[in-house]
């Protein structure tokens, strides 16, 4: 697989664009009509070839641009990207984890020589070409999380573990869905889910640190967690919601085919060895609605959970005031035929839109 | 979990991952205790750990698989080799009897991925470690982590006798100045209201060996003022004998007779049916599993439950604990 | 009357008890304003604990301190203000001991900013004892300037630093001792609702 990797913004001129390819591999989140929280774990052991679970960490077209995305957004602000004293050992576990794997399923990309603690890192898209010694921060430009997470699409949460609970003690955070690290360091995972309406009352937070507080070395796990984005924004930090903001204003039914995104997060699980810590790398994929209605399939089911979705859930992934808008659009691609159940577009199966004659 | 899976792969509950092994040296200690060494046996490395995980070793004695856990003892460095150590027990229902009279070199064996319930908490200012007998295995991959990482550490390590104190040599020779050994039958016993007195604010207390120990360290801490957050144990049970009993499983329609040497987990996993564990002795939660109708005493024997639900007898935890009477139905 | 019931809130907004003396070989104390009263009451059902305890006082104009000082405590110190008493503090918990008794009692403020210091220190938060007393004002984190606006008591309210409108989350901060302030018209520049007294 050659990836050609695009010279695109995520700010300003906005010129972020989907090939058709990343379109047909786009982790489209729903599969049913209809959306309520769950804990939706999977192992994390690979999936179909080319999809966006094959690979431990994906590399897509976006790489180096949201790479340099995430150099701006630490530039502005360097809170971003904070590691708690204790939490050195897991950065270590977590740069091992990355650059092993990306060197074993990317070898044209990236490779990694070892000869004992003498490492030699190089990274052939971003051009680095690093030497240093394995759990020396010395010989690093950054602590050993922030070095390799700068070369690495998604937030990363790296989460200690103690007392029946996980602790969000260190972590990069610039594309993110409305949530502060640097407020958020430190609480433990029912704190920083606080602000999450119905799913503390459904038991689904419970259950899920039941998990993922047993997730094993070798064995990860991911889930799909979605909201929804004007413009193809990485960094909604809430650092800057008072500029951005206003952009959620700027959608009308004129542009909305091309402005409003579906904003999917792979979430992906990992036990570090040697700190024992958890790793919840959080990877986002952006899709415009006008790319999803591409997909007669995606575009039939996306009409009726956005139209059915409580209102609470709608207003806390932020789209309560533009739900009508949104729907006058995709109602236009819902045709009422019923929808194979399953996330993947099914292009091959699914009926082609009636297209409606009035 | 509604599991809508993209590639329909559901969760894997039944133990951790597993990894061939072959046993590369047998090295006595003592009367007691033997260590045992494994290599993978496709020649690659294993993965790293961190000092207090346990790997579950999985035994074929004859007709019969046991599985019990051991923590890890090698350096968590070392990929290429890992390490457990053994006390045989005359009284158990064999495991170590297994280890120490069967295995020999160049067997094959089944190990788990590692799994640590009694990790370090690395944001203590010093970590106190107070070990009884076998129960310094932990501690000893512990130490290597943290001398790596220039951890601050003291260790006060209770033995019967000079002839039994394995690895004593190896940790007073190497670690003279935080090392302090105790021998029972020379009179001379951890002084512990002293050594807890005067410890640094941000120390951390952890505590592995006999049941009688543990409780007996976690109780003076407590008295002396020290938060549960900061004390930290690990005891496997070994699931003991008892009356053999008949158990229905509901879910699968089943029932199954616990024999008098046989662990309930043992028995469930015996007929086929899939239950969730970790650690084997009570101490993880993974095992957890509802009672639907019971008339008979529990013998509940883990570390999971609180007692109220012991009392109610709502739950158990099949690695360890026991039944006696008429009727019981469990939700497996 | 100088308790309060919140109402029940989310997960991350701190829930505070009633000060009961521990076990320990020592105690510290950290208390302001009405937060006195706490450890009057605790110091009447324990009065042999004062004889191995550190008392830290903040009166902030209220009138407690002479009954404070006539529990006899092993130590007493009466501050001016949290940023004049922050380094004893520091240097208390530098040297202390395992065995050590933490109560923090009186404005949020005090609680999550004394809080901070004993966790820096390496004890676990869940360890010590806490007491609510005074007042409800909300010492106040600006996610966008970063500024804290202290002893808010109105929503939304301005920000002291950046001059935004925030409206008052219950999101809270061990680690800023602070709860969250976001924009409240980020979407429409100029629609600010008319503020409120906290708990009105």
């Amino acid at each position: 697989m050659n990836i050609q990797f695009n010279d695109e913004t995520f700010r300003d001129d906005y010129s972020f664009k989907n090939s058709q390819r990343a379109i047909d591999r786009f982790p489209f989140p729903f599969h049913e009509d209809s959306y309520m929280y769950s804990v939706n774990m999977e192992q994390h052991q690979g999936g179909p070839v080319d999809s966006v679970y094959e690979k431990r960490f994906d590399v897509d077209e976006h790489y180096v641009s949201e790479m340099r995305d995430r150099e701006m957004v630490l530039a502005d602000d360097p809170l971003r990207c904070q590691s708690l004293p204790h939490m050195t050992l897991a950065g270590w576990d977590l740069l091992e984890l990355i650059m092993v794997s990306k060197s074993e399923d990317y070898p044209e990309l990236f490779e990694l020589h070892r000869e004992g603690a003498n490492w030699h890192w190089i990274n052939k898209p971003l051009g680095i070409d690093d030497r240093f010694v394995f759990m020396d921060d010395t010989t690093l430009p950054y602590g050993p999380m922030e070095y390799i997470t700068r070369q690495t699409q998604g937030d990363f949460c790296v989460l200690d573990q103690r007392e029946e609970n996980l602790w969000m003690d260190a972590g990069i955070v610039t594309t993110q869905a409305d949530w502060s690290l640097d407020f958020d360091i430190g609480m433990n995972f029912f704190e920083w889910h606080a602000p999450v309406p119905l799913a503390h009352e459904k038991g689904i937070f419970k259950r899920a640190l039941k998990f993922l507080l047993n997730i094993q070395q070798g064995a990860p796990a991911r889930r799909l967690n979605w909201t929804m984005t004007v413009n193809p924004l990485l960094d909604t930090s809430p650092e800057n919601y008072h500029k951005w903001g206003v952009q959620k204003m700027s959608l009308t039914p004129q542009n909305l085919a091309e402005k409003q995104y579906l904003r999917v997060e792979l979430q992906t699980f990992f036990r570090l060895p040697r700190s024992n810590a958890l790793v919840f790398p959080i990877r986002c994929y952006l899709m415009s609605f006008k790319d999803i209605v591409s997909k007669p399939k995606w575009g039939r089911r996306l009409h009726r959970v956005v139209r059915d979705i409580p209102e609470e859930l709608a207003t806390y992934k932020g789209f309560i005031d533009n739900r009508p808008m949104m729907l006058e659009f995709l109602s236009r691609y819902d045709d009422g035929l019923p929808t194979s159940f399953g996330v993947w577009p099914d292009s091959h199966t699914e009926p082609a839109l009636i297209e409606s004659t009035s | 979990m509604n599991v809508p899976a993209p590639n329909s792969t559901a969760p894997k509950l039944t133990g951790a991952e597993k990894i061939d092994v072959t046993i590369t040296a047998i090295v006595p200690l003592n009367d007691l205790v033997t260590r045992f060494e494994f290599k993978r046996s496709d020649g690659s490395l294993f993965p790293t750990f961190s000092g207090g995980a346990h790997t579950v070793v999985e035994m074929q004695d004859g007709d019969r698989k046991r599985l019990n856990p051991y923590s890890l003892m090698s350096d968590p460095a070392n990929r290429e080799t890992f390490a457990i150590s053994v006390r045989r027990d005359d009284e158990g229902r064999g495991g170590s009897l297994f280890m120490h009279n069967k295995v020999k070199i160049g067997d094959p064996m089944v190990i788990s991925y590692p799994v640590n319930l009694f990790s370090l908490d690395l944001r203590a200012r010093k970590h106190l470690f107070i070990a009884g007998g076998i129960g310094i295995t932990p501690f000893l991959a512990q130490i290597k982590q943290l001398v790596r990482t220039n951890g601050n550490w003291e260790l006060h390590y209770s033995c019967r006798n000079a002839s039994l104190g394995s690895y004593v040599d190896e940790l007073t020779q190497k670690y003279p100045h935080s090392v302090h050994i105790h021998y029972d039958d020379e009179k001379d016993f951890i002084d512990l209201e002293n050594l807890l007195h005067g410890q640094p604010i941000g120390t951390h207390l952890y505590v592995c060996g006999p049941k009688g120990m543990i409780e007996w360290v976690r109780s003076t801490a407590g008295a002396a003022g020290w938060p549960t957050a900061h004390i930290h144990y690990e005891e496997f049970l070994a699931p003991k004998p008892g009356k053999p009993f008949a158990v229905r499983l509901a879910k699968s329609g089943v029932t199954v007779k616990v024999g008098a040497h046989e662990s309930l987990l043992e028995a469930i996993e015996r007929l086929g049916v899939e239950a969730p564990y970790l650690c084997r002795g009570g101490a993880c939660g993974q095992c957890e599993t509802d009672v639907i109708e019971s008339d008979g005493a529990f013998m509940h024997r883990d570390h999971w439950l609180e007692d109220e639900e012991k009392a109610l007898g709502v739950k158990i935890m099949p690695c360890v604990s026991r039944f006696e009477g008429k009727t019981l139905v469990l939700d497996r | 009357m100088s308790t309060f019931n919140f109402p029940e809130s989310i997960r991350s907004r701190p829930v505070y008890g009633t000060l009961q003396a521990q076990v320990g070989k020592s105690h510290l104390m950290i208390a302001d304003a009405h937060g006195a009263e706490a450890v009057l009451e605790m110091a009447a059902k324990e009065p042999a604990m004062m004889a191995q305890s550190h008392i830290i006082y903040i009166p902030k104009g209220t009138q407690f301190g002479l009954q404070i000082q006539a529990l006899k405590p092993a130590q007493y110190y009466e501050g001016p203000s949290y940023a004049a008493a922050v380094s004893r503090i520091k240097r208390v918990l530098s040297d202390a001991a395992m065995g050590l008794q933490i109560y923090l009692s009186g404005t949020e403020g005090l609680i999550g900013q004394a809080q901070y210091e004993v966790m820096q220190a390496g004890f676990d938060y869940t360890a010590i004892q806490t007491e609510h007393r005074g007042s409800v004002a909300r010492r106040m984190q600006c996610v966008h300037c970063k500024g804290i606006t202290e002893d808010v008591m109105i929503d939304p309210f301005q920000c002291s630093h950046c001059g935004l409108n925030l409206f008052v989350r219950d999101h809270y901060s061990r680690r800023l001792a602070a709860f969250q302030g976001v924009c409240i018209d980020a979407e429409e520049p100029g629609n600010v609702p008319l503020s409120v007294e906290l708990y009105s």
